[in-house]
């Protein structure tokens, strides 16, 4: 039989470059689009370069809530990481005991969002909650309401509560992932319990770790929901983090231009912290 | 180093056996001597392995116990009872080089620096990964993973023994061979008690000057290689040992010996005796391939039998026979001529034919 040299193959990859094309880079470009014109209605669009983008750098209302949104993540991060790994060291290997608690810990990861926030806003009440209610009754001035460092804890104190359980299921996967045998060894070999989580435990974690830390970063870095419901963003703007501020300038304020500009730099940063974070993570097992 | 003595111990893995046949190890007495290099011969599922944890004390036995150097040890941990153990994969700790590897079980006892330095080049170069030493450990190959599992056993100087649960399953042949010298010179060299489990009786007697070959749970003999084949204490072990193993054959008595199909095979007097006292009907005769033999004429102590098959493996023929019915391996050399389907006699030296009654080896007594 004589073989057939054409290019005709590639007509099999048409359905996947359309699915791709309609659900990522069709919408990408329509933002991409409204970042460089003005577009006052149909027919009324104005190229202007990069202006939006200059103008939305030098905002400083913007720049505050990037810092505003890095502290968060980083709060986020160094609180859930670790704790998670110690809930996850915590909790018992396996029998009805593991199972129940693996039922219990999961919970918050099941509440939609904006009821998790509710949640939190009634509980941290000063009159009716029982959280705010509580710390009041114990003599602290707590007012998530009116006072910045308490809405600020509220807010992380919530996200932990949320979050906390993800990162504790994915080390306990881990965890159980670990042969029998390295532990035996490490029990002949008399190794201390810091030497056998810091040798044996943290190393094989390193890939759902890696995976935690992704994941923890991107969804604290976009957060939106929840401190919307709860604190609104207040007070002031102390808790207006990244997409709010977006949202409220896309939507609100219906200023197109500037919200895409700033949608497509939002969206390099997130690109590029995890690239970043990827890469030096997985640069040490290239090494010799 | 110690002396490990192992009193009436039994394990069971079930936490309620309700008969023999839920135990892993069953009423077990056994002493393996200070400084010994023994071998821990046995199928697989035979309760070897666990033997050995309990020996480290990975283990907790249900019946029985452990003593070290006359001291009762069942309660202590691993760690309290300063023993080391090469298991039968590599354990690695892998973020660590090859050099922390080693020295890790030294720092763990925090020994001195300069000596950790010393003692890690030392055992680096007798299992030949000297030059690897600061070479993640992540990144050797399987067989140089094992090294290491295998030099964080021997690093230590100061163990109680050290115990090695198949530890070359996963090297290659050669390679296998010359550890096991490695092995073998360790322990000439530093004298400790040393217990190698496997299931290939080469690798058992190269290594070990005492072989301990396990069945069902128990110890059925422990002996030296030559008593192992020689003398077979049990079925399984003439079986087991050898290559082809014992022929082993199901007869009944008769007056002056024993018999099977029309074949009758005349025993010792004090044989007889004993056969008459026993009231076992399990009784079995035993021969090893290599002494049995086979001769074209025939004579008064020889049986006519038929070759059904001649198997030519280089350096010798084994030829199976058949004698009433009993198929029969015989190992001969090189010059043996004879033809699959043609009759030729066989004979049994006496010294070489063992009886079994319950499948233990009936002996003269002294």
């Amino acid at each position: 039989m004589q073989k057939i040299q054409n290019n005709r193959a590639w007509w099999l990859v048409l359905p996947v470059f359309l699915l791709v094309a309609f659900s990522a880079l069709i919408p990408l470009m329509t933002v991409v689009n409204y970042s460089v014109q003005d577009i006052f209605g149909p027919g009324q669009a104005f190229f202007v370069g990069t202006e939006w983008f200059k103008e939305v750098l030098g905002d400083e209302r913007l720049q505050d809530s990037l810092i505003r949104q890095f502290m968060f993540s980083g709060a986020v991060l160094l609180i859930q990481i670790p704790l998670g790994i110690g809930v996850a060291l915590m909790m018992p290997k396996s029998g009805i005991k593991g199972s129940l608690c693996l039922i219990l810990i999961a919970i918050p990861l099941l509440i939609p969002w904006n009821v998790v926030g509710t949640i939190w806003q009634v509980f941290a009440r000063g009159d009716i909650g029982l959280f705010g209610w509580g710390l009041n009754e114990l003599g602290f001035d707590y007012n998530y309401t009116g006072d910045t460092v308490d809405a600020w804890l509220t807010v992380l104190l919530m996200d932990v509560w949320h979050w906390t359980p993800l990162v504790a299921l994915l080390c306990y996967s881990g965890l159980r992932a670990i042969p029998e045998a390295f532990y035996q060894a490490a029990e002949i070999d008399r190794a201390s319990q810091w030497a056998v989580f810091r040798y044996i435990q943290l190393p094989r974690l390193k890939s759902v770790l890696i995976i935690a830390v992704l994941l923890r970063f991107m969804d604290s870095f976009m957060i939106y929901t929840e401190p919307f419901v709860l604190t609104g963003g207040g007070p002031g703007s102390s808790t207006t983090f990244l997409s709010q501020t977006l949202t409220t300038m896309a939507i609100g304020q219906f200023d197109l231009g500037r919200a895409s500009a700033f949608s497509l730099i939002y969206f390099l940063i997130v690109l590029l912290i995890s690239w970043l974070f990827f890469t030096a993570i997985t640069q040490d097992d290239k090494e010799k | 180093m110690a002396e490990i003595q192992l009193k009436s111990l039994a394990h069971s893995y079930s936490s309620k056996p309700s008969g023999p046949e839920d135990y892993a190890i069953r009423q077990l007495n056994h002493v393996w001597h200070k400084g010994g290099a023994y071998a821990l011969l046995g199928p697989s599922g035979c309760g070897k392995s666990t033997m050995l944890n309990i020996i480290s004390g990975l283990v907790q036995p249900s019946e029985g116990e452990v003593l070290f150097d006359g001291k009762r040890v069942n309660e202590l941990s691993p760690r309290d009872r300063n023993i080391a153990q090469v298991f039968q994969f590599p354990v690695i700790y892998d973020s660590m080089t090859v050099f922390d590897n080693l020295a890790f079980p030294l720092k763990n006892n925090k020994v001195p620096k300069s000596r950790i330095k010393a003692r890690v080049h030392e055992i680096a170069a007798v299992l030949e990964i000297e030059d690897k030493l600061y070479k993640k450990a992540k990144n050797l190959t399987a067989d140089e993973k094992q090294k290491v599992s295998m030099g964080r056993g021997l690093v230590r100087e100061d163990v109680s023994a050290i115990l090695f649960d198949e530890p070359l399953t996963v090297i290659d042949p050669q390679l296998k061979w010359k550890l096991r010298r490695k092995l073998k010179q360790i322990h000439e060299q530093f004298d400790i008690t040393m217990v190698y489990v496997t299931h290939d009786q080469l690798e058992a007697s190269t290594f070990a000057d005492k072989i301990a070959v396990m069945y069902g749970g128990q110890i059925v003999q422990f002996g030296t290689p030559t008593e192992l084949f020689e003398q077979p204490n049990h079925t399984f072990v003439g079986y087991f040992i050898g290559s082809p193993g014992m022929n082993l054959i199901e007869v009944e008595r008769y007056a002056a010996g024993v018999r099977f199909g029309s074949t009758q095979i005349a025993l010792d007097t004090w044989q007889v005796e004993l056969l008459k006292r026993l009231k076992s009907n399990n009784i079995k005769i035993g021969i090893r391939p290599e002494f049995i033999e086979l001769s074209a004429t025939a004579s008064d102590d020889t049986y006519e039998v038929e070759i059904l098959d001649m198997e030519d493996l280089g350096t010798y023929k084994i030829i199976t026979v058949q004698l009433d019915q009993q198929e029969m391996k015989v190992r001969m050399n090189e010059e043996f001529e004879g033809a699959i389907g043609s009759r030729t006699h066989l004979s049994f030296p006496q010294q070489w034919l063992k009886l079994y009654v319950d499948e233990f080896l009936v002996q003269e007594q002294q």
